[in-house]
């Protein structure tokens, strides 16, 4: 199943990339999917992860179509 | 209730000024509790020469209304405003304005203090200072809560 990828701020800059589309196999764990868009920077330590823009945390299930976004703490106000 | 993201520096004032005057709880609220936060030229022992602020467009909308709708449940409010910035800001231009009116002042501070930790602490924004000698994503946001 398909998966959106994306990265913001300094996760982006760390990836690389803003984002991708990747082929979810059952059983990947989040980190995985990290390693699966990004070569040359390991998976970071202090992330945030949103699947269809609601924080998670742990392993999350997966499914077609979700999106997944990696950043970091927020910074706003 | 009335939540924006402006791409444009504004004037909270008188963006306060114009909601209120369209309103239509006149004679219902009491208080009014405002907070305007502003770009300072200084953080971490450094000059600051400008600031981008990053969001994650539909994520962040949908954020700072369930934070405006928690406060709703949590608070006898009769109307929020909240306005943030994206893109670039600069010295002295404010970046966010959180508005609550409430017919005592016990509800108005308190639901307008929880909107903006929340937000600092929740809202996916993310800002990148320039410096005189470069740029950086700041970090993390401080307390709000000081010692004293």
């Amino acid at each position: 199943m398909s998966i959106k990828v994306k990265f913001f701020a300094r996760m982006r800059d760390e990836a690389g990339l803003d984002g991708g589309e990747l082929e979810y196999e059952e059983g990947m764990k989040i980190a995985d999917i990290w390693n699966q868009l990004v070569k040359g920077a390991d998976y970071p330590e202090a992330v945030m992860v949103a699947v269809n823009m609601e924080y998670v945390s742990g392993e999350p299930k997966i499914k077609d179509g979700d999106e997944i976004a990696f950043f970091p703490p927020v910074t706003g106000g | 209730m009335l939540i924006e993201l402006r791409q444009e520096q504004f004037d909270a004032f008188a963006a306060l000024e114009k909601y209120q005057s369209d309103f239509e709880h006149k004679g219902k609220f009491g208080a009014t509790a405002s907070f305007i936060g502003t770009m300072r030229d200084f953080n971490e022992g450094d000059n600051v020469l400008s600031m981008t602020l990053e969001y994650y467009p539909g994520m962040t909308e949908k954020h700072l209304k369930q934070i405006c709708d928690e406060a709703c449940e949590r608070w006898t409010l009769i109307d929020v405003l909240l306005i943030h910035r994206v893109g670039e800001v600069h010295v002295g231009e404010p970046i966010v304005l959180v508005s609550v009116w409430t017919a005592h002042r016990g509800d108005a501070f308190d639901a307008c203090r929880f909107i903006m930790e929340d937000l600092k602490s929740k809202a996916p924004f993310w800002k990148k200072e320039m410096l005189d000698d470069g740029e950086r994503w700041v970090e993390s946001n401080t307390s709000g809560y000081s010692n004293k």
